[in-house]
């Protein structure tokens, strides 16, 4: 067991790494969020008032814009220098460089939705901050489900063609649940009395989708990734 | 079977299209079923595939899947031509509704993969499937949270005789078309794959 951990964070510390010193996804796919996040303030804030309940969604859509490009330029990045290969090739349990990839993602799109959130609170004038445990607890168990199953796939499309536009075409339908509950979670939990009943309840379909979604990774991740 | 089946659609319209809007229920339930069975035929054999290797469920899958197109077209355009007169809108976010169109798109996902996908579309597409499954149950509780104007299936068995008759045969239909189509789209990748490999033998 130790040895899965030591392997998952040899990976991610790689990954990691490769990204301090380049900064390439994360200036990316940030400025690329931080774009949509503009777009739709000049659409939906007229007069200095933002529309009600477009904010939860907006910042859905931004994680899941950023969360795609993020996606494809670290495998991009994997296949450019053929270390995909490298890494399927090490004496390594598959799994193991699954959960890495995994936490390389999810580490990466934290840090645009550190900007993204403060953001959108002050443009659209939504109370992100009011609760900001309950904020935390939905951002990270709706991330890590995004990532969950767009690691897989994202790690699949690799060897195929048109990956680029093949990625959101999975991704999303896929997604579908994980951003309905986010939007829905944040959307409760920005109202001036939340209601925490509610917020409990999309919390925990969040919870039990990473369960099973990472679940069914882990235990597919071998077969789909054999040549 | 393969020639009854022809026979038996071309009669079954004159049971049910008879002007009265509701009468459009005997093509949507039997499609909308049609289009149950053949994503569970299609996430079922991937699931072998990916996990035996073996080409004949890739096919089985393959083809389960255009069917789970075809049908979940069928469904999901006559159900709103029904709900335009029943609910008074077209479209509604109810529970079927919502996971009817997300099974349709994962459908749709896997064609386009296994057709610009290249080599090795077939795992990934298999991937697919067995993700699109898995997600079924998350869109039905999530979208049931809200509320529901769907009808019930529980009024199937209390459906009067001369009803009942003709919902039964287009069902019997509709499933035999399934089978017949299915069937079809295996022996055609099964075919083609053979001239594939005569061809390759001739050079």
């Amino acid at each position: 067991m130790s040895a899965f951990f030591r392997v998952a964070w040899l990976v991610l510390r790689k990954d990691l790494t490769v990204e301090m010193r380049s900064f390439e996804i994360v200036s990316t796919s940030l400025f690329f969020a931080v774009s949509c996040v503009l777009f739709f303030a000049v659409a939906f804030v007229q007069e200095g008032r933002a529309l009600d309940g477009a904010s939860a969604g907006i910042l859905w859509i931004a994680i899941a814009f950023a969360g795609t490009l993020a996606l494809g330029r670290t495998f991009e990045r994997e296949r450019q220098a053929e270390t995909l290969r490298a890494l399927l090739l090490a004496p390594a349990d598959r799994p193991a460089i699954y959960v890495g990839k995994l936490a390389g993602i999810v580490a990466l799109l934290a840090v645009t939705e550190v900007v993204l959130v403060p953001l959108i609170a002050y443009l659209f004038q939504a109370g992100f901050l009011a609760r900001p445990l309950w904020m935390l607890a939905v951002l990270v168990s709706g991330t890590l489900g995004y990532c969950a199953v767009g690691t897989l796939f994202a790690a699949m499309l690799v060897r195929a063609r048109s990956r680029d536009v093949l990625l959101p075409i999975l991704l999303y339908p896929i997604t579908i649940p994980v951003i309905i509950a986010g939007v829905r979670a944040t959307a409760a939990l920005i109202e001036p009395q939340p209601d925490l009943e509610i917020v409990r309840f999309w919390l925990s379909l969040l919870v039990a989708y990473d369960v099973v979604f990472v679940t069914l990774a882990l235990w597919s991740f071998e077969p789909l990734m054999t040549d | 079977m393969f020639a009854v089946s022809p026979l038996l659609i071309a009669q079954a319209p004159f049971e049910s299209t008879m002007g009265l809007v509701q009468k459009i229920s005997y093509y949507h339930m039997p499609a909308a079923w049609m289009f149950l069975v053949a994503a569970i035929v299609c996430g079922v054999a991937s699931i072998r595939f990916l996990f035996t290797g073996s080409i004949r469920h890739d096919r089985v899958a393959w083809g389960a899947a255009e069917l789970v197109v075809l049908f979940g077209a069928l469904a999901l355009v006559t159900g709103p031509l029904w709900a335009r007169k029943a609910w008074g809108v077209w479209w509604v976010w109810d529970v079927r509704l919502t996971s009817s169109l997300m099974g349709w798109m994962v459908a749709v996902a896997y064609l386009l993969v296994r057709k610009y996908g290249g080599p090795g579309s077939d795992k990934l597409a298999a991937g697919l499937s067995l993700f699109g499954m898995a997600n079924v149950p998350f869109i039905y509780i999530s979208v049931n949270y809200w509320r529901t104007i769907h009808p019930k299936t529980t009024v199937i068995p209390k459906l009067p005789l001369e009803m009942g008759v003709p919902f039964w045969f287009c069902t019997a239909t509709f499933l035999l078309l399934f089978v017949l189509l299915l069937r079809m789209r295996v022996r055609l990748e099964e075919q083609r794959a053979r001239l594939d490999a005569l061809y390759l033998a001739l050079d």
